[in-house]
């Protein structure tokens, strides 16, 4: 039996392998999420067959809430809340595998190898931060807790001294005797030090810290393969944890920090930083009308959406604008920063509920270099992600950030609120080029008058 | 170090390249896809977890069983069925909005 389970076990490994490797296409990736899907099937109903299981009870139980609560939210959540919904998802499992690893060692009748008491230990640590981090995270991006940063004194110094606490009591539970108040303790460390390494984190940076606590969640889940020794599990939670460390690296590259800054750094203030600093400088009101007349005559158009698009529901009004002037046989693109949304890919996502065809979104290295032959760079929400002073201004908190080369199209539209800076409060040059229309207002407001235009005209 | 041990070892390193090998070659277009896939994959734990929750043992014992069963399988329930939600709406150009049956 023990053979057939852990054949059964490869197999789950081989689907979740195979799984992630068809996300690799979009044609593929539905079939590939299946597939990932099934693997975990198998490797439900094979344990379902060992027979360590004697009351199956609670196993029902718990499957019964959790199927429930986890079918209802992932039907009912909107896309925009997809940062939350996956920081909760992460929490779940790092949870779990924080649990696992205490009713594990409450099942143990002999004193753990050393082996199995060192991974108990950062199974635990690593899934309690996971747990409460995420939490948080979900927090901060629901708009639950406040998005700015909570800082106080002595800050990093708290989080140093009880995460050296939990080192030390880990290394006497490995070297001397494992009891229950030190899991406790450490879990109860591991939950603090969760709290305490997000919350002076702010609503920019979150993609980063999702990413982070995705591979967080995976590392528990294989340090719980290593206490039951189970290879499935460390499968897994490698895949997951290097995935996790993939995405983090990517969105700290695209963000221009490095992940030191962003855990222990203060930038990323929600609120747009410090207004007002720049000098006044003459800025050229557009209509609805001048950019309708523009898009008209226009041959390519590339569109820049931002997250401003998404808080103000524009998707679908933007894809209406886009199919217009596809229609009149204009070359329309978007082009889709890496830190777009609130999570990685989160743009495509939010683009791909609108119904826009997801050939028509290109990454940013895919389509920079064709601003220069666009007659119209249309951008809808976004700031930071296309300010010049990232190439050239040294010293701004910008500088060497990669962007999309907006400034290189024939002519710009800009749809804003206002000429409020972005996250990192550094003035736009491109607001106050000439080439540069600038249409004030509400973004869904704005796209619904050109769109009637266009339409008209 | 004793011998299952370093076997684990071997394949907690060798799963990490893979993973690496595997997770590069997603576009970025499908990047949020994959962190909830992926975050699917991560409740495996619930293997563990049926295990505590049906082994018996101590109430506590039982009792994290049952917590450690219904957060792992949000986990995946959730997680899977938000992934096809999401891939189920990336379409290509030239077959319309939506797919519309043949008239005759």
């Amino acid at each position: 039996m023990v053979t057939i389970t852990n054949l059964a076990y490869l197999i789950s490994a081989i689907l979740f392998i195979l799984g992630l490797k068809g996300l690799s296409s979009p044609r593929t990736a539905r079939r590939g999420n299946l597939l990932a899907a099934m693997g975990m099937l198998v490797a439900v109903v094979v344990t379902l067959f060992d027979r360590q299981i004697i009351n199956f009870t609670y196993i029902i139980a718990g499957i019964a809430i959790g199927g429930s609560i986890g079918a209802i939210s992932a039907w009912q959540v909107p896309m925009t809340a997809m940062p939350q919904m996956v920081a909760v998802l992460n929490g779940s499992g790092g949870g779990a595998s924080a649990m696992v690893a205490v009713a594990e060692f409450l099942r143990m009748t002999s004193q753990p190898g050393v082996d199995v008491s060192v991974t108990l230990v950062l199974s635990l640590l690593i899934g309690t931060v996971t747990l409460t981090g995420s939490l948080i995270a979900a927090g901060k991006l629901q708009g639950v807790l406040r998005g700015a940063p909570v800082v106080f004194p002595f800050q990093q110094t708290l989080s140093l001294i009880l995460l050296s606490w939990a080192i030390v009591l880990g290394v006497l539970f490995v070297i001397s005797t494992p009891s229950l108040s030190k899991v406790v303790i450490i879990a109860l460390i591991g939950a603090v030090l969760g709290v305490l390494t997000v919350i002076p984190i702010g609503g920019a940076d979150m993609p980063v810290v999702i990413s982070l606590l995705n591979s967080y969640s995976g590392l528990a889940a294989a340090m719980t393969g290593f206490v039951l020794s189970n290879n499935v599990l460390i499968i897994s939670g490698a895949l997951v944890g290097a995935s996790g460390l993939i995405l983090t690296n990517l969105m700290c590259k695209a963000m221009n920090r490095n992940l030191g800054n962003v855990l222990f750094g203060r930038v990323g203030v929600e609120e747009g930083g410090p207004a007002g600093v720049a000098e006044q400088r003459r800025v050229i009101s557009h209509t609805a009308e001048d950019a309708a007349t523009l898009l008209g005559m226009a041959h390519s158009v590339i569109i820049v959406p931002g997250y401003g698009l998404a808080v103000a529901q524009a998707q679908y009004t933007l894809q209406e604008l886009a199919a217009q002037l596809a229609k009149r046989g204009i070359n329309v693109r978007y082009a889709i920063h890496p830190v777009a949304g609130r999570m990685p890919g989160h743009m495509n996502v939010l683009l791909a509920e609108a119904n826009v065809p997801y050939d028509l979104l290109y990454e940013m290295d895919a389509i920079n270099d064709d601003f220069q032959r666009t007659d119209v760079a249309l951008v809808v929400g976004a700031n930071d992600v296309i300010n010049p002073a990232a190439r050239n201004k040294k010293g701004c908190p910008l500088y060497g950030m990669p962007i999309l080369n907006v400034d290189k199209a024939r002519t710009v539209i800009i749809c804003k609120r206002s000429l409020r800076p972005g996250f990192s409060g550094e003035d736009n040059e491109i607001f106050y080029l000439e080439k540069t229309l600038m249409v004030f207002g509400d973004a869904k407001d704005t796209l619904t008058k050109i769109v009637s235009l266009v339409k008209e005209s | 170090m004793t011998g299952p041990l370093l076997i684990s070892l071997y394949i907690f390193v060798l799963a990490i390249f893979v993973g690496f090998e595997v997770i590069t070659k997603v576009p970025p277009l499908l990047h949020t896809p994959l962190m909830s896939g992926a975050n699917a994959i991560s409740g495996i734990t619930v293997v563990g977890a049926l295990i505590s929750a049906g082994a018996g043992h101590s109430g506590i014992s039982t009792l994290l069983g049952l917590i450690a069963v219904t957060l792992a399988t949000i986990n995946v329930v959730g997680g899977f069925l938000v992934t096809d939600r999401m891939l189920e709406m990336f379409k290509k150009e030239g077959r319309g909005d939506r797919p519309v049956a043949p008239t005759i």
